[in-house]
């Protein structure tokens, strides 16, 4: 072979590349994630927050028992659509619901019932340009409507997150657990969900006596079999049935098992972030004075 | 050394059965050790998916729960069979082509201890909880180390093999074994020491490092050294060379330059130039899968009818079929509207059986059955086990792959259907799941079959060559002592 050499280091600059591509240029880019306030404005927290040193710990025994094998942690989402929400209807009432009349067919309105019940959607699932020129449009007639961000996709309507998940949801971690297979559902919210911590542990302990005909196998190993004695532990799960265990026995978790539940309820990654954007509702108001919550004032 | 005078001037007639008889002592722990590993890896597999008709099956036992056999499973098809066999089989290729003797065969035998040393305390270190949570990547540090030097000594000696040769011309396999040579300790070590050593990477872009890895390993690796044996393969038994070396180079190429790029999923959560990026190196193979196609059956032309082959024949011939296949149904899975259903289920495990097994492990394994008569001189104990073996691997890769394709596209429309409750979804999906415990069954029968031919040819090997040999030094020793 002639070039022999030449085509050696041709190979090895080809292969090289990728190296380049995707181990270089990531780290370069992501490599070193701090935790940072992009939150989007209003929110001013730290994201994403570290997880307690309990979840650190059942982090450990969810990578250990390969829990990602069968459960990602990334809520996919399809698009960005766009509410529209009045939230002031003005003084000329009659003409901006005339005006929304005629820029929302089929619609009723008139002069009384678009100033009642602000802020009220006065269009959902919208795409953006279509939104935005609504709000520009109901302007002259006094109406100021704000856009509220609604993420949305099949994961986000089965209740696994509110927006799509990003690099920055995995900051906390000392080990990223993406996953690459559902045989369960996603779980990068699952502490959103705020189930009732023994529902968990009983799930852990037996899936389908919480969730009839779960192909999820059974965790038994994190729960030990306890003589009762003075006293039953608090900690002891409530089972019934079959699973019930003999009389003067109790089932209780391990630190393993209690490990694990704080990292399932640590879970949790639908804050608002510059790059996956959502509008949270407001909390509901309240007429209590606002020196009586220990929020800081400014 | 005082005999190289002598050795260099016999060298030039090397014969065919010097070279084998050189590989002998390599091969037999490369191929005895591989064989353990896909039995191993079998049981494993069985068990995991076993788990899918019983969730409560072995549910007291922390070692055998399913995140960690299965795994175990994986890994030990890789690593222990994969790996190991393919470097067995690109050694003899390597010095059958060169036309010399292998560099060293006790180092490269010394070499293949530590790797399945360290693979053992790699599973041991699995089954006990130590999984590093990166899939392709699960045997923890203190495994990976001795992984790692193995592999070097292999590599080495058999990089020295092919220096050695006398025909210096290098054909088409010997270009995809010189790169695979090479890359897989790049990729290995950039992956586990970014990823494993004191201070990893953080974050995200750890994912992004072990999918980069998976990519290169699966199809990189595996395809670069499956293709070039069955090259080989094909070149000796059509006597004839490749229909056209051109596009050889020309597949030789597109997978250093394509399929390196693949791995990351277009769902990852990460920048969106990644996933892109990735899904289009993905796509591109397609040109790899049809240019070894249109190279293989231009090679053949009507000699590849299949029914008159032997068994090592048919085990290539399935391995070709197969790596065609599965690597248009990865490039399928990641165009983006295919991706959006396909994503995240068992589609991409179908996948990776198909290329893993159906391609690379029943490529290998046909070399096994080729060679090992070959390298020893001894026919094998069961003469008919290789073709029924190769009638259950078809039939049990038949059975995994095709469930774990469809089922997986209907559960990525099922997971889409938002109607549909969450345990619905899994439950259906597990249905799928249920019939290919038939399949790993299926192979693990075949696979037995495999290694019981091997210790059955090891123990007459033991009987022809050993025992004579030992008789005759106890027969010398025995008059000696008589004499005075």
């Amino acid at each position: 072979m002639r070039h022999g050499p030449l085509v050696f280091l041709a190979a090895f600059f080809a292969l090289a590349v990728s190296w380049f591509g995707f181990v270089l240029t990531p780290q370069v880019q992501i490599g070193r994630p701090v935790q940072e306030t992009n939150t989007v404005p209003g929110m001013k927290s730290l994201y994403p927050v570290g997880r307690p040193g309990l979840a650190r710990q059942g982090a450990e025994v969810y990578r250990a028992n390969g829990c990602a094998y069968c459960h990602s942690q990334q809520v996919q989402q399809n698009n960005t659509l766009v509410n529209v929400v009045l939230t002031d209807a003005g003084t000329n009432t009659m003409a901006l619901a005339s005006l929304m009349n005629e820029l929302l067919p089929g619609r009723n309105y008139n002069g009384p019932s678009v100033g009642a019940g602000l802020p009220k959607t006065i269009l959902t699932n919208a795409p953006i340009d279509k939104a935005t020129v609504l709000a520009k449009n109901l302007k002259p007639a006094g109406g100021i409507a704000q856009l509220h961000l609604v993420p949305v996709g099949p994961d986000i309507e089965r209740g696994w997150g509110m927006r799509r998940s990003v690099a920055e949801d995995f900051v906390a971690d000392a080990t990223a657990l993406p996953g690459s297979l559902r045989v369960g559902p996603d779980l990068a919210n699952e502490g959103a969900r705020h189930r009732d911590a023994n529902w968990q542990l009983v799930h852990l302990y037996s899936p389908a006596a919480v969730t009839p005909k779960s192909p999820m196998p059974a965790y038994k190993f994190l729960f030990e079999k306890k003589k009762i004695g003075n006293d039953a532990s608090p900690d002891a799960l409530p089972l019934t049935g079959d699973l019930k265990p003999a009389d003067g026995y109790e089932i209780v978790p391990k630190t393993e098992a209690k490990a694990l539940l704080a990292y399932l309820e640590s879970l949790n990654s639908d804050t608002p972030l510059y790059e996956a954007p959502l509008t949270v509702a407001p909390p509901p108001k309240t007429n209590a004075p606002a020196a009586a919550t220990n929020a800081p004032t400014k | 050394m005082t005999a190289s005078s002598t050795t260099s001037s016999a060298s030039d007639s090397i014969s065919i059965a010097e070279i084998d008889a050189s590989c002998r002592v390599p091969l037999f722990q490369l191929f005895v050790s591989s064989a353990v590993w896909l039995v191993l890896a079998s049981v494993f597999a069985l068990l995991a998916s076993l788990k899918f008709h019983s969730p409560t099956f072995l549910d007291n036992c922390a070692a055998l729960t399913y995140g960690r056999v299965h795994p175990v499973a994986t890994n030990a098809l890789i690593y222990g069979f994969g790996v190991q066999a393919g470097l067995g089989v690109a050694l003899w290729v390597i010095a059958r082509l060169g036309m010399t003797r292998v560099a060293q065969p006790w180092l490269i035998a010394v070499g293949a201890k530590l790797w399945n040393f360290g693979l053992l305390i790699g599973v041991i270190g699995i089954l006990a909880g130590d999984n590093t949570g990166f899939e392709n990547l699960e045997i923890p540090r203190y495994g990976v180390v001795f992984l790692f030097l193995g592999y070097l000594l292999m590599a080495i000696f058999i990089l020295a093999t092919l220096n050695y040769r006398k025909e210096r011309l290098l054909g088409p396999s010997q270009w995809f074994l010189l790169a695979a040579l090479f890359w897989f300790p790049w990729i290995y070590f950039t992956a586990n020491y970014l990823l494993l050593s004191h201070t990893p990477v953080r974050g995200i872009t750890q994912s992004i490092i072990a999918w980069w890895y998976s990519g290169n390993l699966n199809l990189v690796w595996f395809g670069l050294v499956g293709l070039g044996i069955i090259f080989h393969f094909i070149q000796q038994w059509m006597n004839r060379p490749l229909y056209s070396r051109h596009l050889a180079a020309f597949t030789f190429w597109t997978i250093l330059l394509f399929a390196s790029w693949s791995g990351v999923p277009s769902s990852a959560p990460v920048p969106a130039w990644i996933p892109s990026l990735s899904t289009v190196g993905t796509v591109l193979t397609v040109i790899t899968a049809l240019s070894v196609m249109i190279n293989i059956r231009k090679t053949c032309g009507h000699g590849c009818s299949q029914t008159e082959n032997p068994a090592p024949g048919k085990f290539i011939a399935f391995g070709t079929m197969a790596f065609v296949i599965a690597w248009l149904l990865n490039a399928l899975g990641s165009v983006p509207g295919v991706n959006s259903v396909t994503n995240l289920t068992w589609y991409g495990v179908g996948v990776w059986q198909l290329n893993i097994f159906g391609f690379f492990a029943m490529t290998v394994i046909g070399a096994i059955y080729q060679i090992v008569p070959q390298v020893t001189g001894i026919e094998w104990p069961c003469l008919k086990s290789p073709k029924r073996h190769y009638w259950l691997a078809a039939f049990g890769v038949i059975l995994i792959v095709a469930p774990l394709v469809i089922g997986g596209i209907v559960e990525g429309f099922n997971w889409r259907n938002v109607k549909m409750a969450d345990v619905d979804v899994a439950r259906n999906a597990a249905n799928f799941i249920k019939v290919t415990t038939i399949g790993e069954l299926a192979l693990l029968v075949g696979n037995l079959m495999l290694l019981g031919n091997l210790i059955g040819l090891s123990v007459r090997y033991y009987k022809l060559h050993f025992v004579p040999a030992y008789k005759g030094a106890v027969a010398e020793i025995k008059p000696a002592e008589v004499k005075p």
